[in-house]
């Protein structure tokens, strides 16, 4: 039989995705009694409650009860790591559209419609909406953190050529499809079943447990698939939990909360936005040589995740480039907004922005290429040729492009030799990213297109065209070491069919596909043969977030180390019946072979149940070799890197600031593919959400008036993610021929976060075209909207 | 008044529904009265395109005399299915049988969560069995992507949906079978107008100009209705309640679309879909416009009446008509009257419409050699998105001098308006870069914009006047537009 690894088979709910019959929490019968919840909401960035009349809600009709923090008889509290982050605002409220109470009602149309009959009066209290204004006041909601390699400061007076820039980029709405959603279901002896939309199951538990002064093992919660995720229901699906639980304990039936999406994009966290401040010295070559950059990130009223938000963000301001000298200052901003969260990439992105535009910066500065200036700066083994050099050069860029053959550069000063150690310590072992940068090179035509742009942008004085190539290196493993471990339970039933737990949830990636393809791989079995259970904690207890891109490499390694205790007891027991070694016994195409024995998977599972075998049983995985010195910022926290890189194309409108992207060409590094289709399905899907963050996705805080710090971009009317017709008309895109040099699961990588940042090249071939609209480097600033384009090339000046 | 229920075509056989109110949405009964839930509420404004169905109605000019379209059943009120048949993702497969359009989603991996799948299955569904009925053949990728621009996907990045699009065609067709449905529906369409009562919130859908006139004048507090884009929000956003509703959708005459000598006048009731295919065969210069006017489910419902009558300051519709010379119809009663586009506005959300009365349609002035029109909408986002900016020029030109300028611009003011003054710097002028920059100048003395999510005041006036300048370019033939060009 062909193997089921490394197959692209498909989804393993597409069938019912398409038919309409895959079923979301909002989908589940409701049981009768079902109670609907809706929350009421603060009008008013920062400020005390000083009048909160419910009496109106309560008359309203359909409503059964009205909930506010007097009514949790436990911790208020859904916090990820710091308690600070209440489910209900008790007293104080922290930013606009906070919620106070929680109101239950027959429908969730009742609930709605009663939830704005409150009465609630304010004393208003100073607001800081937006980083600048945090970081003038000092306002950190975690300390600030620096991380430093070597004598930035001396590298920098030393250094030949030194710049210093500024640049910013925008935060992002997660826009998952389906909602955030809870159902809660109160059982007997004080215990709670909670359906979530969650990446996080065991999370929610505790914090329901939490909540209701109770144990963990009082809480079971259970995710089967969730309508997306992108990191906004790993924390953020807690507060949700948290009230219908509330609701349910308090009431005693069943309880569901669906935020209506103008709710869901006004209360939940979003992507972090940074502003960057840097002070750079290089080389002639654009070699970086010394960087100082202050890193300040706008983090909201509460904690959530950004303390690993931003570590990430530090540990990936190298990306793929070796930093001698640096010195990296991170500021944890407090404002009244929504507390930002998780979003793919979770800091990754943000880190990597930066650097790529300092490199870019250096690039203009220089009137060199960017690419032979990224080039030039990737960790060892260093390439000695640019990829541009056997192309031919053309016309060049912007004031053309430099010497096509690099010298190897010495060593810096110290003689610490190889350059391939980040700046947290770790080395970089897998480095890949010249060779892909150099495939990608050729197989884009970029330096021909280099040139025939120019040439165009010499005759167009409306139109520009832009181009960039740039690379990604991500770290893959939760950067807090003990999140890396997982579990999972195979039963096989005495019928031979397969039932797979494990502690990851299905949000779309594709999870539950290739776990079923791992334990059908194992067994010998068809992939028909292995069934997914729904992501339950009273399954598999003490489960990580299905977060840092880990869900495969981690779950997928219990899953099978499960099936592989099954298949090793089957496989004695095979041999004993024929008085063959166990090593000669073989599963495939749902058989089991040895010498000249053979037998269905189905009969060998009747036979080993009625000989009184365990058929089922339990995995564990914790990822090796990593550790973590987060006060020191040192260690190993990545057990790999994933690597990728992308080449945009791009026009501008200078009149209007309007851009389009004319043709993407992608390059990236999944080791060995688990399933090649759901790889290049993240690829795709990741790089459009990047983009749709760079360029139009705009997040818009009213900065002044009655409702200062109201976000007005709350639904897909005022907030534009990608649309069908904004995906490059030409749009290539191949999977690295790569094996993982470490031991994955199958020799595969992660997927899901990495190639959101394969989108840096729209936004660097957008800096491009604007930069050539002008004749000098365009400071251009994310999202590129139409106006930020306009603005960037002077157009707004006027 | 005569009761009897809303009745319509669901699941191979005549629902009758009573008992609900009239402001329900279809998503919402479908999903809680019927416990159907393939379809899905994404964001309920019609703006994501979860909630997708089709719907079927009569048209003679449509293959087989049926007319499907996708619509957002999340901002539609259930009355409005009244004589037509609904279809959801429910109603595609064959038994286990996926149609082709579900299968080809299938093999080309073009659902990852799944959420928003049903939605764009039944996007896709619409133009697959219309080109069937048809034979327009595979879809090229950009209809596919104008098809799609009302489904929103935020884990695939598009690309296999498209191709699931395409690869539908290889499969066997599966058509629906028409001729049962149009008997159907003409069955329906034989039954007494719906005048639907639930709670004293009353629903009348009048069948006639002079029907709806009378309902009209007895009933000056009534809210008229037609697509329900905007009118939806009010429900489902702002939980308003409408009170009794006036629906103008099936007045057959009012959807009528007639071309004359001088004017082309389409009835207050004729979709977008239908007004823009109108505009377009008149002048191609409409065409970017209609295609990122909204979204097709948004103009399939829309009506370019509603547009008008609404008088949302950002209704996009609005500056080119003006520029045009539109007039509007309105009528009262037996009495009819009309005026210039741009004398129905009064100010912000108010227009001259009086109680009462109604918009009939409007007369848009047939395309002269002479006049230079253009029209462009400046957004973040190309399809579906709200302007910060929509602009329109008309200028009449006799060997080379302006002897009329009419331009109007949306999101600059609180109404749709004409720019009086930059007019006024091209009227008699010579068409020239001078006259040009003199009208540029003058623009920014005709409106004084506001800065909000979509645009600041400063970006708004300088595209404005940045327009005026693509206008000049684009006669002196040396402007070039983003959509000319390609990698």
């Amino acid at each position: 039989m062909s193997q089921v690894v490394g197959q692209s088979l498909a989804h393993e709910s597409a069938t019912l995705h398409v038919s309409g019959a895959a079923q979301y929490i909002d989908d589940l019968p409701e049981l009768a009694g079902t109670l609907h919840a809706a929350f009421g909401l603060s009008t008013i960035a920062h400020g005390r409650i000083t009048k909160l009349d419910l009496a109106p809600v309560l008359r309203a009709p359909g409503v059964a009860a009205v909930l506010t923090a007097k009514d949790i008889p436990g911790l208020n509290d859904c916090g990820p790591i710091i308690h600070d982050d209440p489910i209900l605002a008790d007293g104080l409220v922290l930013f606009y559209g906070q919620p106070i109470f929680v109101v239950l009602a027959e429908t969730h149309e009742a609930a709605r419609r009663a939830a704005r009959k409150a009465v609630i009066e304010y004393e208003a209290l100073p607001a800081l909406l937006d980083i600048a204004e945090a970081v003038a006041a000092e306002s950190w909601v975690l300390p600030p953190v620096t991380m430093t390699r070597n004598d930035a400061q001396a590298a920098l007076a030393a250094a030949p050529h030194r710049l210093q820039g500024t640049a910013r980029h925008g935060g992002q709405e997660h826009f998952y499809l389906e909602g955030q959603i809870a159902y809660a279901r109160p059982g007997e002896q004080d215990t709670m079943h909670v359906f979530s939309s969650t990446q996080h199951p065991t999370e929610m538990q505790h914090a329901v447990a939490h909540m209701l002064h109770w144990t963990s093992h009082q809480v079971s919660v259970e995710c089967r698939r969730m309508g997306g995720g992108f990191g906004g229901k790993e924390s953020q699906s807690a507060q949700i939990a948290c009230a219908a639980a509330l609701g349910a304990w308090k009431t005693g039936r069943p309880v569901k909360l669906r935020l209506d999406r103008d709710d869901d994009m006004t209360l939940t966290g979003k992507r972090h936005d940074f502003a960057f401040d840097w002070d750079v010295g290089f080389d002639d070559s654009g070699r970086i040589l010394g960087l100082a950059v202050t890193m300040a990130s706008r983090c909201g009223f509460s904690a959530d995740l950004s303390g690993p938000v931003n570590d990430r963000a530090l540990c990936h301001i190298d990306n793929c480039y070796y930093l001698d000298a640096v010195t990296v200052k991170s500021l944890r901003c407090r404002t009244n907004t929504v507390s930002n969260t998780a979003f793919r990439g979770f800091g990754g992105p943000q880190g990597m922005f930066a650097i790529e535009y300092i490199i870019d910066d250096i690039a203009r500065e220089l009137g060199l290429d960017p690419l032979d200036v990224r080039f030039r700066n990737l960790y060892d083994p260093m390439p000695m040729n640019s990829p541009l050099a056997p192309a031919g050069r053309g016309a060049g860029g912007e004031g053309g492009m430099h010497d096509d053959t690099l010298s190897p550069a010495p060593s810096p000063a110290g003689g610490r030799g190889e350059r391939n150690t980040t700046p947290y310590g770790a080395k970089v072992e897998d480095n890949v990213a010249p060779a892909l940068i150099d495939e990608l090179a050729r197989t884009s035509d970029y330096a021909a297109r280099r040139a025939a742009i120019a040439a165009f942008n010499a005759s167009s004085p409306v139109i520009k065209r832009g181009l960039a190539l740039t690379p990604l290196k991500f770290g893959i493993s939760f950067n807090a070491t003990l999140y890396n471990q997982a579990g999972s339970v195979v039963h096989v039933y005495a019928d031979g069919t397969v039932l797979v737990s494990h502690g990851g949830t299905e949000m779309g990636q594709g999870l539950y596909t290739k776990i079923r393809q791992v334990v059908a791989h194992e067994l010998g079995l068809p992939a028909s043969a292995v069934r997914l259970a729904a992501t339950d904690t009273s399954r598999v207890p003490n489960t990580s977030a299905t977060a840092a891109s880990s869900g495969a490499d981690l779950n997928g390694k219990a899953a099978q180390a499960a099936a592989l205790k099954i298949k090793t007891r089957l496989a004695a027991f095979f041999a004993t019946q024929h008085g063959l070694s166990a090593d000669a016994v073989s599963f495939a195409d749902g058989e089991v072979r040895g010498g000249s024995h053979s037998m269905s998977f189905a009969d060998l599972a009747i036979a080993a149940y009625r000989a009184r075998l365990q058929l089922w049983d339990s995995g564990f995985y914790s990822t090796p070799k990593i550790h973590w010195n987060k006060d020191a910022m040192q260690g190993r926290p990545f057990f790999y890197y994933a690597y990728g890189a992308a080449c945009a194309e791009v026009a501008i409108d200078t009149l209007t600031g309007e851009s389009k992207v004319l043709r993407v060409d992608i390059l990236h590094d999944v080791g060995k593919s688990l399933n090649p289709a759901l790889d290049i399905g993240q690829i795709e899907g990741g790089f459009i959400q990047g983009m749709g963050w760079l360029t139009t996705e705009e997040l818009w805080f009213r900065p002044s008036g009655a409702q200062r710090g109201r976000n007005m971009t709350h639904a897909p009317s005022t907030y534009k993610i990608p649309a069908a017709s904004d995906v490059p008309p030409v749009f290539n895109v191949k999977l690295f021929d790569n094996a993982n040099v470490e031991d994955t699961i199958h020799k595969s990588k992660a997927v899901g976060e990495p190639p959101l940042m394969l989108a840096f090249a729209v936004f660097f071939a957008l800096r491009d075209a604007c930069s050539a609209a002008i004749g000098k480097p365009a400071p251009l600033q994310a999202p590129a909207t139409a106006e930020a384009v306009l603005r960037a090339i002077g157009g707004l000046d006027a | 008044m005569s009761q009897r229920p809303i009745q319509f075509w669901f699941r191979g056989q005549l629902v009758p529904v009573s008992q609900v109110s009239p402001q329900r949405t279809v998503l919402q009964w479908l999903r809680e009265d019927q416990h159907a839930c393939g379809s899905k509420e994404g964001c309920g404004e019609g703006d994501c395109g979860a909630c997708t169905v089709v719907v079927g109605s009569r048209d003679d000019a449509a293959p087989g005399g049926v007319r499907l379209e996708a619509v957002n059943s999340c901002i539609q009120f259930l009355p409005t299915l009244d004589g037509k048949a609904l279809f959801t993702v429910e109603d595609l497969a064959n038994g286990d049988a996926l149609h082709p359009l579900q299968q080809a989603m299938v093999d080309c991996h073009g659902s990852q969560c799944g959420f928003c799948t049903p939605g764009f299955v039944m996007s896709m569904w619409a133009q697959y069995d219309t080109r069937q009925a048809t034979g327009g053949g595979v879809p090229s990728r950009d209809e596919v992507n104008d098809c799609l621009s009302g489904n929103l996907c935020r884990c695939t990045g598009y690309r296999p949906i498209v191709d699931a699009a395409c690869a539908a065609w290889e499969a066997p067709a599966q058509k629906l079978d028409r001729a049962p449905l149009r008997a159907v529906l003409d069955t329906l369409a034989a039954m007494t107008a719906l005048e639907y009562e639930h709670a004293g919130q009353r629903f009348f859908a009048p069948r006639s100009i002079e029907a709806l006139a009378v309902l009209c004048e007895t009933h000056p507090e009534a809210r008229i209705l037609a697509g329900s884009t905007d009118v939806g929000l009010w429900v489902t956003k702002q939980l308003r309640d409408l009170g009794d509703i006036l629906y103008i959708g099936a007045v057959d005459e009012l959807k009528r679309i007639t071309v004359a000598a001088d004017a082309i006048e389409i009835g207050a009731g004729a979709t977008l879909t239908d007004a823009f295919a109108a505009l377009c065969a008149e002048d191609a210069q409409w065409t970017d416009l209609a295609r990122r006017f909204a979204s097709v489910p948004v103009r399939n419902a829309g009506t370019l009446g509603g547009n008008v009558a609404n008088g949302s300051p950002i209704g996009d519709s609005m500056p080119a008509l003006i520029a045009l010379g539109t007039r509007i119809v309105l009528q009262k009663g037996a009495s009819i009257r009309e005026m210039a586009l741009e004398d129905f506005y009064l100010a912000y959300q108010k227009t001259a419409r009086e109680p009462g009365e109604f918009v009939r349609a409007l007369r848009v002035p047939r395309r002269r050699e002479e006049v230079l029109f253009r029209t462009w909408k400046i957004s973040k986002r190309a399809d579906q998105d709200i302007s910060a900016v929509c602009a329109a020029f008309a200028l009449r030109l006799d060997a080379g001098v302006v002897t009329q300028a009419r331009i109007a611009f949306g999101g600059m003011a609180a109404t749709p308006r004409r720019a009086a003054l930059a007019e006024a710097a091209l009227q008699g002028q010579p068409l020239s870069e001078t006259s040009i920059r003199a009208a540029m100048t003058a623009l920014a003395q005709d409106y004084q914009p506001l800065d909000d999510m979509r645009a600041t005041a400063g970006y708004r006036m300088q595209v404005a006047q940045n327009l005026l300048w693509r206008l000049w370019l684009e006669h002196a033939g040396s402007a070039v537009s983003l959509a000319e060009v390609s990698a």
